[in-house]
């Protein structure tokens, strides 16, 4: 017991853990969306082209949360703008978009930032949190967590079937912009424990496993929480023991439960064949 | 006074705009006038100076090969394009501004089929038009759902997802739907393909009730096979309007060779027996 109480004797572990799992709860609530929806690539070019206002953030000696969260939302304007114009796939344009944003980021990065605060930002720093953070992540999550729920039926039905949408009113580029814009949020809260580079793997890798066991939108969306949840703990103490980043201790939790969740899916499908 | 509500609508926020406006008295259910369209970067019109009207208990089938515009009009009728020239009105409303009177059952290729959703929540978005942002459906709503799931005979899919389901339940899902979302117009894009028969005579029979109750109905098909039994009017469209009358009058081996460009063997004729 001593082993898993003890880092949270911390102020800083503590605040480190809470924050993770708040990261958790916003990314893994729209995990499911960004999976059946195929916005993974999406999701990546929005958590690095945020990189840009970060370094800003952090030369002008603000909270790094809050220049990402400006940048956030330039891109998101930038993507609609891009994709309205006709001729460029919007994949493509996303591509373009998110490639540039990232590469001036490292490159504003790599005049003003150490080589450790390089690693936090790319990375995450599970254990840096402060009040203001904590607060500011609270805040981010109930907002993300009360959008999806007070727009579920909107984004179900223009996720299923887009022209029935627009049939009977609902914009489903409206319903688009509405998720990528908590998206965006969500990636802002994310940095902080997974950093930029990985904060993807929060918003795919959760949902993945989650589809393979349950056919429910609500049973996946309380599955990838628990599994976010889960793998958030054993990366905060992997982090604490271990002395390794939490970003990517996280991650690979979160990839071994993928792994573990297709290995009983590919048990299930097996299963269902024999009896057929 | 909802009349003045509706008016200062615009166009995004359709959804859930409660309006519920009379039909303007002897105003056909749906009136095209000229309507022509072109997609943007295409060289030739999708249609071209289309004129029709559907009244109140009429069953018509759109009939013509692909690309001849059959869901452009239908994408027309919905507001979902905007006509180069013409107009289109809805019990003498513009359709955009009267949407829970219009339905429809879209293409199975514009559905996302393996989204994780049950066939009664399937059902219940056609009430989301009557609810809007932020509403859950009341009791009122879950008793349509339920006839509708009831109609269609899928009551016992109701918790199933949509996606195990074969091409005729899937289908009859979709016309359960339109069932629940209570319209007066109803539009049904190809709503035969991939479907059995005893699925295809569901859809029929449906129909027919819903005409005789005084709702308008129009079916776009490949299907000439059907038009005599099921259909009160067809309307042959090749970008422009071919023919439009009862089945057995513009059903004509001249009407089939100028919409299809071909003829048929001239012992091939079963709708005419």
């Amino acid at each position: 017991m001593d082993f898993l109480i003890e880092p949270l004797g911390y102020d800083f572990m503590l605040r480190g853990l809470t924050g993770g799992l708040l990261a958790a709860t916003a990314c893994a609530i729209l995990s499911a969306f960004v999976v059946w929806r195929g916005m993974s690539f999406m999701g990546d070019a929005l958590a690095h082209s945020v990189l840009p206002g970060i370094v800003f953030a952090y030369w002008a000696g603000f909270s790094l949360l809050w220049g990402a969260l400006g940048a956030a939302v330039l891109v998101v304007a930038g993507i609609g703008w891009a994709s309205r114009k006709e001729g460029l796939r919007e994949d493509a344009a996303i591509g373009v978009v998110f490639a540039g944003f990232f590469a001036l980021g490292i490159l504003m990065l790599s005049k003003v930032a150490t080589a450790a605060d390089l690693g936090h930002i790319l990375f995450g720093n599970i254990l840096g949190v402060s009040k203001q953070d904590l607060i500011f992540m609270a805040i981010v999550t109930v907002f993300v967590v009360l959008a999806t729920v007070l727009t579920f039926k909107e984004l179900v039905a223009a996720s299923f079937d887009p022209s029935h949408a627009r049939a009977i009113g609902l914009s489903p580029s409206l319903v688009r912009f509405i998720l990528l814009g908590l998206l965006a949020l969500t990636t802002v809260v994310a940095l902080r424990t997974v950093g930029v580079v990985l904060v993807l793997a929060l918003l795919v890798t959760p949902g993945a496993p989650a589809s393979m066991v349950s056919k429910r939108l609500w049973g996946i969306m309380a599955l990838s929480v628990s599994l976010a949840f889960l793998s958030t703990i054993l990366g905060f103490y992997a982090s604490y023991y271990a002395d390794v980043p939490s970003g990517p201790a996280i991650v690979l939790a979160l990839t071994l439960f993928f792994l573990f969740f297709s290995g009983i899916g590919q048990i299930q499908k097996h299963r269902r064949q024999r009896r057929s | 006074m909802s009349e003045v509500r509706c008016e200062s609508r615009r166009r995004a926020l359709a959804y859930g705009g409660r309006c519920h406006l009379a039909s303007l008295a002897g105003e056909p259910a749906l009136e095209v006038k000229g309507v022509s369209h072109r997609y943007p970067a295409m060289q030739d019109d999708a249609l071209s100076a289309v004129n029709l009207k559907i009244h109140p208990g009429e069953r018509v089938a759109l009939v013509g090969p692909n690309g001849a515009g059959k869901s452009t009009l239908i994408r027309l009728i919905l507001g979902m394009e905007t006509p180069l020239a013409g107009s289109v009105s809805v019990f003498g409303h513009s359709a955009s501004r009267c949407l829970h009177r219009v339905a429809v059952v879209p293409q199975r290729s514009s559905i996302d089929w393996h989204f994780p959703v049950t066939v009664r929540q399937v059902v219940t978005m056609g009430r989301y038009v009557h609810l809007g942002w932020f509403r859950r459906p009341k009791a009122e709503d879950k008793e349509a759902v339920d006839a509708a799931l009831e109609a269609m005979e899928i009551q016992d899919l109701a918790e199933r997802q949509v996606g195990e389901l074969s091409g005729g339940q899937q289908q009859r899902v979709m016309l359960a739907r339109t069932l629940a979302h209570d319209a007066d117009l109803m539009l049904l894009d190809e709503p035969l393909n991939h479907v059995d028969i005893s699925t295809q005579e569901l859809i029929f029979h449906t129909l027919e009730r819903l005409t005789a109750q005084g709702k308008a109905v129009m079916v776009s098909t490949h299907d000439l096979g059907v038009l005599t039994v099921h259909f009160s009017r067809a309307l042959f469209l090749d970008k422009r309007i071919i023919a439009d009358g009862p089945p057995r009058e513009v059903l004509t081996p001249e009407t089939i060779a100028e919409a299809y460009g071909f003829e048929f063997h001239k012992d091939y004729a079963p709708w005419t027996s």
